[in-house]
């Protein structure tokens, strides 16, 4: 008898685990489907490519708030990084580094770039100093951060935007345009950063020393450390790599919009960790995948882009949103009991 | 007179079975002592009595009639405290605060009356005679007075009976003669005292009756007058030897790895480890034997890199080890099996293939990719050479057994290739059967050319498994025998160095 329903019991568990691994994106189908039918437009080309610029924006932050969570951090200072990154991009397309006596340094669009991201590496640094050598908690260091960028973005336009960085041909800037409104193979640019990138993190994630390294250090820090993880160097990557990803959302931001704004990117911080949790990361570290991040950024934003187009209340939009982040969090909750289950079942057959 | 009996208690947790139709009494205004080797059954007998645990069968007796204790409240009520090994303190909150935890002196039932509360705590100090202020944060005390904040606690519930479990692990000499002093104190009041601790010495000192536990039962049971070391001990191992003989007698190779006066801070002044200096041969087995706080697991940790404050000379086959991080040791060929399995040894959350290759993964990377395929294979193979009992490599550890667990860590601790292998208490919360596969595996590791130092407080795993064998004291190595003279009482005695009876070593 027992041998008979054992693995029966096994192999029903074992669909209904696969059902909730794929959850989010069964969610993501469902959300489209539903769109499909209730939204007009929705199923065109051009709704698609406006749809995944949106998306492209909050996975990006996502993909790096997922590494942070990952290694049982948080990053808060994102979606101010982004902001101040806008800014550092226009005071450099708009007047360049003024090196005093009329004399000043111009530069061409890839040189501004890198110098951008240059910036969100550096706060990202500043994240990891403070939390690995001052021992601040990252909740705590990245909220002072999160605070100090927006206050330098403010500061260096006294709150006023940067309009109009078309750049100048002279200087090679002209080109700046591109990273936001461009296209390759009719695709946008954004986007094939977003491939890029997230195909980084998911090679780091899964291919790489690091990437083990990241999840065992939120798994257990301590056991971590004395296996040989680096941990301080672990935290150091994951918040200058956010930082990083923080930074391309501010030139994308500001290329798209062809200007800056120093309030640009509030609130951003909050929509990436509800993507990195509504993709199956867990807040207490050690686990989470960078696809399910992707695809919870696009849950997100489809949702919000679909409910618009259906005319829904954008008021109704932030309580459904709500809604669904706290859904899936449960609905994980369930996947985790079910899993340590069937694990458990498949050992105590063994024993 | 006695106030609490336990007659043909048993107690079975899944898989073992803790307590074996026992019987015990308990006197009133009297020490009574219980000795028995880890894992024996004297803290589930405590646990079962201060209603932490319920009997699986049997019945407790209190004054006669038959009770049961459904948490450590209701043994409260009837007047049973207990003072936990590992102290059940609130280090954020004052030492008031914490005696009364739970039961707060209240007026009109809301508001916190902290004056009384500091009263009753000043008045509790003076009985204990601890210049303790009520105001102070308990993280701020030493661990001796902790331990006397949670007596006091305790006696502020008009305790009866008074559970010591292991009180003096961390006391210091002058520490212990207070607290011997208050048990007296307490004694004369008519309070009931199970006292239980490792350090037979000090047994015989302050006990009026003993008890001794093996396995489960009872092996011995009277009051202390005659009674002696060599008698507890006779008692406590028992004829039969557990058997991990060594199977094979291999000769020894060239000195693997040399420590030279290891030092290590202790929190709150002294030393952890004093001084420690040892040298390893290849192929060698090197028992550690010490009680708690001994400093022994103090020292595998500085070898091992993980106290960057820690003092001392090291060399690896005779070269110079100066790198101080644990990456660039386990590197060396030193590798470390933490005692304290799930904080230290395993991430728990990953699964069994990411726990085993976590301190590998520089074999399977090239540049910075990693070759999943050749860890797959490499754990796969582990796995079978360890016996590791598992039906996939992809669960989560957490779904193992202790001594499944266990292997896991050893198999990461192996997959490094280390020259040195430092294992801290190895049979730790494992069954039987697992214990023998683990000394048998490090038995054949040894046999290979490892080199092992083994940290242990189990006197037959020691005489049994070591070629050599240290004894630690207050952070002191205080003994050191070849496995043909080491002798029980020799082992036992030297462990007490430095404690309660401090004696110049002789010259």
């Amino acid at each position: 008898m027992m041998t008979a329903t054992a693995p029966r019991q096994a192999g029903s568990g074992n669909l209904l685990l696969l059902l909730l691994k794929l959850r989010t994106f069964i969610a993501l189908i469902a959300v489209f489907a539903f769109f499909a039918f209730a939204a007009p437009n929705f199923l065109s080309a051009a709704n698609f490519v406006i749809m995944s610029k949106h998306v492209a924006l909050n996975a990006f932050l996502a993909i790096g708030m997922t590494f942070v969570i990952i290694s049982g951090g948080i990053d808060l200072s994102v979606g101010s990084i982004v902001g101040l990154c806008g800014m550092v991009a226009g005071w450099l397309i708009l007047y360049g580094i003024d090196l005093g006596l009329g004399w000043s340094v111009q530069f061409n669009t890839i040189e501004i770039c890198l110098i951008v991201i240059l910036v969100g590496v550096a706060v990202g640094a500043v994240n990891g100093l403070l939390i690995t050598r001052l021992n601040v908690a990252p909740f705590i260091a990245t909220l002072g951060t999160l605070y100090v960028a927006r206050g330098a973005a403010m500061l260096s336009s006294d709150g006023r935007t940067f309009p109009n960085l078309n750049g100048n041909p002279e200087y090679g800037s002209d080109t700046f345009r591109l990273i936001g409104t461009g296209n390759l193979l009719g695709i946008p640019i954004s986007i094939w950063l977003l491939i890029c990138v997230g195909l980084m993190a998911a090679y780091i994630a899964n291919r790489t020393p690091l990437g083990r390294h990241i999840y065992a250090v939120g798994g257990n820090e301590r056991g971590a450390a004395l296996s040989g993880v680096k941990v301080n160097r672990v935290k150091m990557f994951v918040y200058m790599f956010s930082g990083f990803c923080a930074a391309l959302v501010g030139l994308i931001i500001s290329s798209q919009l062809v200007a800056a704004h120093p309030a640009t990117g509030e609130t951003f911080e909050l929509n990436a960790i509800a993507a990195a949790v509504l993709g199956g990361t867990s807040m207490s570290g050690g686990r989470g995948r960078i696809l399910g991040t992707i695809v919870g950024a696009f849950v997100i934003g489809v949702l919000s882009d679909g409910l618009v187009m259906m005319g829904v209340s954008s008021f109704w939009q932030t309580v459904i949103k709500g809604l669904v982040i706290i859904a899936a969090v449960v609905i994980d909750q369930a996947q985790q009991r079910l899993q340590a289950r069937v694990a458990l079942q498949a050992q105590a057959a063994t024993a | 007179m006695i106030g609490l009996q336990i007659r043909d208690g048993t107690k079975v947790y899944p898989g073992t079975i803790a307590l074996k139709s026992v019987d015990f009494d308990l006197h009133m205004g009297a020490v009574n002592v219980l000795v028995g080797e880890n894992g024996a059954g004297k803290s589930t007998m405590m646990k079962v009595i201060a209603g932490v645990e319920q009997l699986t069968e049997g019945q407790i007796l209190l004054d006669g009639s038959p009770v049961t204790f459904h948490g450590t409240d209701d043994a409260a009520r009837h007047g049973i405290g207990i003072v936990f090994q590992e102290l059940n303190l609130f280090p954020n909150m004052t030492v008031a605060e914490n005696i009364f935890i739970g039961r707060e002196k209240l007026r009109g039932g809301i508001d916190i009356d902290a004056e009384a509360q500091r009263r009753e705590t000043r008045a509790l100090m003076r009985r204990l005679e601890q210049e303790i202020d009520p105001d102070t944060p308990v993280g701020e005390l030493r661990v001796g007075q902790q331990q006397i904040v949670e007596i006091a606690k305790s006696l502020a519930q008009d305790a009866r009976i008074l559970i010591l479990d292991e009180p003096t692990s961390a006391l210091s000499a002058a520490e212990v003669e207070i607290l011997f002093r208050v048990i007296a104190d307490l004694k004369r009041n008519g309070v009931g005292i199970v006292y239980i601790s490792h350090r037979l010495e000090e047994l015989i000192r302050i006990g009026d009756h003993i008890t001794v536990l093996r396995d489960g039962c009872i092996t011995g049971t009277r009051s202390m007058e005659g009674v002696d070391v060599a008698w507890i001990v006779r008692h406590m191992i028992g004829e039969a030897s557990k058997d991990f003989a060594k199977e094979i007698e291999h000769p020894f190779g060239e000195e693997v790895f040399r420590a030279e006066d290891v030092c290590l801070p202790r929190a709150g002044g002294g030393l952890a480890v004093d001084h420690v200096s040892l040298s390893l041969r290849a192929g060698e087995i090197l028992g550690v034997y010490g009680l708690m706080g001994a400093g022994r697991s103090e020292l595998l940790e500085c070898i091992i890199g993980k106290h960057r404050h820690a003092k001392g000379r090291y060399f690896v086959n005779g070269q110079p080890l100066l790198a101080r991080d644990v990456a660039a040791r386990i590197a060396r060929g030193i590798a470390l099996i933490p005692e304290d399995r799930k904080n230290d040894g395993l991430v728990q959350i990953l699964a069994i293939r990411e726990n085993m290759s976590l301190s590998s993964l520089g074999d399977f990377t090239r540049l910075f990719h990693m070759d999943l395929a050749a860890e797959r294979a490499r754990v796969r193979d582990f796995v079978e050479r360890l016996r590791i009992k598992i039906a996939s490599t992809e669960h989560a550890v957490s779904s193992l057994s202790g001594g499944n667990q266990q292997k896991v860590v050893i198999g990461k601790a192996l997959m490094t290739k280390p020259r040195v292998l430092l294992m801290d208490e190895p049979s730790r919360g494992i069954d039987i059967g697992a214990k023998a596969e683990v000394f048998r595996t490090m038995r054949r590791l040894a046999a290979e050319g490892l080199g092992i130092v083994f940290v242990t407080s189990d006197l037959d795993e020691v005489l049994s498994l070591s070629d050599r064998i240290l004894v630690m004291s207050n952070g002191r190595i205080t003994a050191e025998y070849p496995r043909a003279e080491a002798t029980e009482t020799g082992l036992i005695s030297a462990s007490a160095t430095g404690h309660n009876h401090p004696r110049e070593p002789a010259e």
